[in-house]
C-alpha cells in the first residue's frame, strides 16, 4: 500500500456506475441540440432579420466569456468590454492597414485582447472585491481615453473608417443582406462554445467552482488558485476579443462605445439575464436583449437607459437566476405536478 | 526517530499581540500527537503558520529537514502537509464526491488540464468514489454537499484531506460540532489512519485527545507549557491549574 | 505652479466628501455603492433647480442639496438596500448599477444632457493674487474653508461623541458591536443618510468644478474606488489623504499634460496596486 493512501491501487469495477453518473452530468443534452439547430432554421425562415441575429451571436459570445470569469470563477468584472474592444480594434486597424483576411483578423483580435487579459489579470486578483470592481473598471476607463486620444489611430470619436474585411476563404463576400455575417458569426460562436464547454467539463473547470465556492479552500486542497484564475481571466479576455473582432468584420467600422462602460454593463445585464453560470445564459440573455432593443427601438434613449437600470434592480430581488433560472425552475415545478420524479 | 515536522523558534505578532510565543516543535514521523490548550491559546493560529496560511514574524517551520517556511500554501500541500479545518470549508453547491474527486485530481496535479472532461478521468473518479464508501458516504456521494448532515460534512471535510494522500496530517478540532450520535464513525476513520502518516489534532474534546494521542502537547498564551505522554500531563500539576483556572473563569 | 497644487487640493477636498459616504458605508455594512455619485448628482441638481429655476441663493442651496440628498438615501436604504447587506456581491453590484443607470437616465430626461453652468454670487467669484504663479480662486479657497470644517466637525464627532465612537465600533467589527448592544442597523441608517447628504453637499459644491451632467454618476465611480480602496475604511485620514493625492495629481496632470490628462487617475491606481494592494492607511477596505 502507497504510504498514507487508504484505497487499494487496484481500480475497483464496483465505482463505474458513479464514474457513469459524472459523465451522464456533462453529456449533451436534447435541449442543446434543439439549441444548436435554431440558428440554421433562423436562416431560412427570417431572413431578412440576419443581421440582427449576427448581433446576437456576437452579445452572445461576449457575454459567454463574461460568463465564465464571473459565473465560473466569481471574478465580478466592470469593465470587460476592454478586452471585447480591443479586439474590435485590433481587427478594425489591422483590416484598415490593409489585411483584411477575416480568419486572422479574429485570431489576431483574440491575442490581443488575451495579452491585455494576461498582463491585466495580476492587478485583478491582488486585494479584494473592492479592488477588482476598481481595477477592472480602470483599466477599460483607461483604454477608452486611450482610443479617444489616439485618433491617429483609431478614428477617434468618428470611428475607425476604412474598414474593409476580405472575402471568407477567398468565396464569400461580406454581402449587405449579412448572410455570410451571420453564417460566419454563428460558427464562430459555435466553435468557441465548444471549447468553453470542454473547459468548463474539464477538472480545471471544477476546480474553478471550487475557487468560487470557497477560495479558501482550495490552496489547502494543493491548488495554486492564483495560477488558475489567470488561466480563466486570458481565456475570457480572449474569446471577448474574438467577439470584438467579430463584431468589427461583420459590420465593418469600429468605434469607441465598444470600450465603453456602457458595454461592459450591457454584457453584465445579459449574462445574469440569461443566467450567470450556465453558458447558454448568454446567448439566451443576449437574444432576450437584443430582441427587446428592436422591438423597442422607438423609444428614446434615456427610456432605455433606465428600464436597463430597473431591469438590473428587478433581476437582483425577483430572478436572480435569470431567464435560464426561471426555466429550470418552472420545469422543476411542471415535472411535479406531472409526477415525474 | 528523526523529527518529520519542527518549528524552530517560531512566533507571530499581530500588532502588540503575541499570538505565537516561542514555539519549538518535533514531531516524529507517524507520532500520534495532540495539542491542547484553552480557547485563545494559539492552537489554530499555529496550525495556520504551519500550512502556510500565515506567515511567521520570526521561527521557520520544517519539513522532513526541508525548510518551508517561505512556502505557499499549495506547495506544503503537494509536500504531503495537509490540514482540515475547525469549521467545515466545503464546497456547498458540489457534490462529495465532485469535491473529492477535485482532490484527487489536483493531488495528480490534473487541475491544470482544460481540455480533456472530469467525466474521462476514470480512475480519479473511482479512486474517489472508493474512498468516499470507506468513510460510508458513498450513498450520498451525488448530493449537494449543503444538504448533508452536519456530521456526514465533518466526515467529508477529513476525506478531502485524506483524498490527498497526506504524510503529515493536522486535524483542527475534528469533533468540533459533531453531535453525539454522529461521532463514532469519525473515531473510527482517525483510529484507521495507517502509521505511514504522521497526525497531529488539535482538539478540545478530552475524551478523545487521551484515546488517541501518544503525545500531548499543552499550549497556554501561544507558548509551549509542558510536552509529553498523557499520562505524565494529566498527573502536571500545571497543566491542572491552567483548565481549573479555565473552570473557575467559565 | 502653486495655483496647480492648489486647485488639486480644492478638488480632493471635494473627492474626500464624496468618497468619505462610501467610505462608512464599505466599513459597516461592506456594501460596495457604486450608486453613490447618483446621490452626488442629485445635491448638485437640486442646487441647479433650486439657484435657477427659484433664484436661491447659493448658500441655502448647499445645505438644501444636503437634506434632500439625505432623504432621499435614507428612504431608499430602508426600502432596498438594507435587503441587500447579506447579498453576494454581485448582487450589490447589479443592484447599485440599476440605480445608476435610473438615476442617470432620470437627470437627462428632466434636466436635459448638457453641463450645468451656474452663477456664482460675486462675493464667491474671482481670485486674488497671492504673488507670482500663484493664484488663490475665491470660490475653490471657499471649498476647501467648508470641506475643512466638515471634515473638522466629522472628526470631533467621530472621536468625542458616544454616537462617534458607537460608529467606529460598528466599522471596526459589527458582529462584535451588535453583540455589545449597538443598534448597528440604526447607526447605519443614519451614517447612509448622512453619507449620501454629504454626497449630495459635494455636489453642489463642486458643479463649477467637476463638470455637472448626466454621466457624472459613472464618471466618477472610478475616483470613489480608487479613493476607499486606496484609502481604506477605518479612518478619515485615509480616505482625505488619498482624495488630495488624486485631486492634486489629476488637476496637475489635466494642466501639465493635457494630452494625457484624465489617463494619469488610471496610472497613479495602478501604482497603488502594485506597491500596496491592501490600501495605504488604516484599515484596509478588506471584502
Amino acid at each position: 500500500m502507497k504510504p498514507g493512501s487508504l484505497v487499494q491501487n487496484a481500480v475497483l469495477p464496483r465505482y463505474r456506475a458513479e464514474v457513469a453518473y459524472l459523465r451522464g452530468l456533462a453529456a449533451w443534452r436534447p435541449a442543446e441540440y434543439v439549441f444548436w439547430i435554431a440558428p440554421v432554421l433562423l436562416y431560412f425562415l427570417l431572413p431578412k432579420q440576419l443581421v440582427l441575429f449576427s448581433q446576437v451571436a456576437i452579445m452572445g459570445l461576449f457575454a459567454i466569456s463574461l460568463d465564465l470569469i464571473l459565473g465560473y470563477a466569481g471574478v465580478i468584472s466592470l469593465g470587460h468590454a476592454a478586452f471585447f474592444g480591443l479586439g474590435g480594434y485590433a481587427a478594425g486597424i489591422l483590416a484598415q492597414q490593409g489585411w483584411g483576411e477575416p480568419l486572422s483578423g479574429l485570431a489576431f483580435g483574440g491575442l490581443a485582447a488575451g495579452v491585455l487579459g494576461f498582463a491585466t489579470s495580476f492587478l485583478v486578483l491582488r486585494g479584494s472585491d473592492l479592488t477588482r470592481l476598481m481595477v477592472t473598471l480602470g483599466i477599460s476607463l483607461m483604454l477608452f481615453e486611450l482610443a479617444n486620444k489616439m485618433r491617429w489611430l483609431t478614428g477617434g470619436a468618428d470611428g475607425l473608417q476604412g474598414v474593409e474585411i476580405w472575402p471568407l476563404f477567398g468565396v464569400w463576400r461580406f454581402d449587405l443582406y449579412g448572410r455570410t455575417a451571420y453564417c460566419y458569426s454563428i460558427v464562430v460562436l459555435f466553435l468557441s462554445f465548444l471549447i468553453i464547454r470542454r473547459i468548463v467539463h474539464s477538472p480545471f473547470g471544477l476546480a474553478l467552482r471550487g475557487i468560487r465556492e470557497n477560495g479558501r479552500r482550495m490552496p489547502a486542497l494543493g491548488t495554486p488558485v492564483a495560477r488558475r484564475l489567470v488561466a480563466v481571466y486570458t481565456i475570457g479576455a480572449i474569446f471577448a476579443g474574438v467577439a470584438g473582432a467579430l463584431l468589427t468584420e461583420t459590420t465593418q467600422f469600429v468605434s469607441l462605445d465598444v470600450l465603453s462602460f456602457d458595454k461592459s454593463a450591457e454584457a453584465l445585464l445579459v449574462v445574469v439575464l440569461g443566467g450567470a453560470g450556465t453558458l447558454y445564459g448568454g446567448v439566451v440573455g443576449a437574444l432576450a436583449l437584443i430582441v427587446a432593443q428592436y422591438l423597442l427601438s422607438g423609444l428614446t434613449p434615456e427610456y432605455w437607459q433606465f428600464w436597463t437600470g430597473i431591469a438590473f434592480i428587478a433581476l437582483v430581488f425577483f430572478a436572480r437566476g435569470g431567464i435560464l433560472g426561471l426555466a429550470s425552475r418552472m420545469v422543476a415545478v411542471l415535472r411535479r405536478i406531472s409526477g415525474v420524479a | 526517530m528523526t523529527a518529520t515536522l519542527e518549528t524552530r523558534g517560531l512566533f507571530m505578532h499581530f500588532g502588540g499581540l503575541t499570538v505565537t510565543n516561542d514555539v519549538n516543535l518535533a514531531i516524529e514521523r507517524g507520532a500520534r500527537q495532540a495539542l491542547i490548550g484553552a480557547n485563545g491559546a494559539g492552537k489554530t493560529t499555529l496550525v495556520n503558520l504551519l500550512t502556510g496560511a500565515l506567515t511567521p514574524t520570526a521561527g521557520r517551520v520544517i519539513l522532513d529537514g526541508v525548510d518551508i517556511t517561505g512556502e505557499p500554501q499549495h506547495r506544503r500541500v503537494a509536500r504531503g502537509l495537509v490540514r482540515t479545518f475547525q469549521v467545515n470549508q466545503l464546497f456547498p453547491g458540489m457534490s462529495p464526491l465532485e469535491a473529492t474527486a477535485l482532490a484527487v485530481a489536483q493531488r495528480q496535479g490534473a487541475t491544470a488540464r482544460w481540455w480533456r472532461s472530469l467525466a474521462s478521468h476514470s480512475a480519479v473518479i473511482e479512486e474517489a468514489a472508493a474512498l468516499l464508501d470507506r468513510l460510508g458516504l458513498l450513498d450520498c456521494a451525488h448530493e449537494q454537499t449543503g444538504a448533508l448532515p452536519y456530521g456526514r460534512q465533518r466526515l467529508l471535510e477529513i476525506g478531502l484531506a485524506l483524498a490527498l494522500e497526506p504524510s503529515v496530517l493536522l486535524l483542527d478540532e475534528p469533533a468540533a460540532g459533531v453531535p453525539e450520535g454522529e461521532s463514532a464513525e469519525l473515531f473510527a476513520t482517525l483510529a484507521e489512519l495507517p502509521r505511514s502518516v504522521t497526525v497531529l489534532l488539535i482538539e478540545h474534546d478530552m475524551d478523545l485527545v487521551f484515546r488517541f494521542a501518544e503525545r500531548i502537547t499543552v499550549l497556554v498564551d501561544g507558548a509551549i507549557l509542558v510536552e509529553g505522554p498523557p499520562a505524565q500531563i494529566s498527573a502536571d500539576p500545571r497543566v491542572r491549574e491552567v483548565y481549573l483556572g479555565e473552570a473557575q473563569h467559565g | 505652479m502653486l495655483t496647480v497644487l492648489f486647485d488639486g487640493i480644492a478638488t480632493g477636498a471635494l473627492l474626500f466628501m464624496l468618497a468619505l459616504g462610501l467610505s462608512v458605508t464599505l466599513g459597516i455594512m461592506n456594501f460596495v455603492n457604486l450608486a453613490h455619485g447618483a446621490f452626488a448628482m442629485l445635491g448638485g441638481y437640486v442646487a441647479v433647480v433650486l439657484l435657477k429655476g427659484w433664484g436661491v441663493p447659493l448658500l441655502w442651496c448647499l445645505p438644501a442639496a444636503f437634506l434632500i440628498s439625505a432623504a432621499v438615501g435614507m428612504v431608499l436604504e430602508r426600502t432596498l438596500y438594507s435587503r441587500l447587506y447579506g447579498a453576494s456581491p454581485l448582487d450589490q453590484v447589479l443592484f447599485t448599477i440599476g440605480i445608476v443607470f435610473a438615476s442617470m437616465a432620470m437627470a437627462s430626461y428632466f434636466m436635459g444632457a448638457q453641463h450645468q453652468i451656474i452663477q456664482l454670487p460675486p462675493f464667491l467669484g474671482g481670485q486674488f493674487h497671492v504673488f507670482a504663479g500663484f493664484d488663490v480662486g475665491v470660490y475653490r479657497l471657499f471649498l476647501i474653508v467648508v470641506c475643512g470644517l466638515i471634515a473638522l466637525l466629522l472628526h470631533i464627532m467621530l472621536t468625542r461623541t458616544r454616537f462617534g465612537s458607537q460608529l467606529r465600533a460598528s466599522v471596526d467589527n459589527a458582529r462584535v458591536a451588535r453583540g455589545m448592544g449597538i443598534d448597528v442597523d440604526r447607526l447605519f441608517a443614519i451614517t447612509f443618510a448622512v453619507g449620501s447628504g454629504l454626497a449630495g453637499l459635494a455636489g453642489a459644491l463642486g458643479i463649477e468644478i467637476l463638470d455637472l451632467d448626466p454621466t457624472f454618476p459613472v464618471k466618477f465611480m472610478v475616483y470613489f474606488l480608487i479613493v476607499v480602496a486606496v484609502g481604506g475604511t477605518g479612518t478619515l485620514g485615509g480616505p482625505l489623504a488619498a482624495s488630495l493625492v488624486l485631486g492634486i495629481c489629476d488637476v496637475a496632470g489635466k494642466y501639465y499634460i493635457s494630452e494625457v490628462g484624465a489617463f494619469i487617475i488610471y496610472t497613479v491606481m495602478v501604482v497603488m496596486l502594485i506597491v500596496r494592494p491592501q490600501g495605504l492607511f488604516g484599515r484596509p477596505a478588506v471584502r
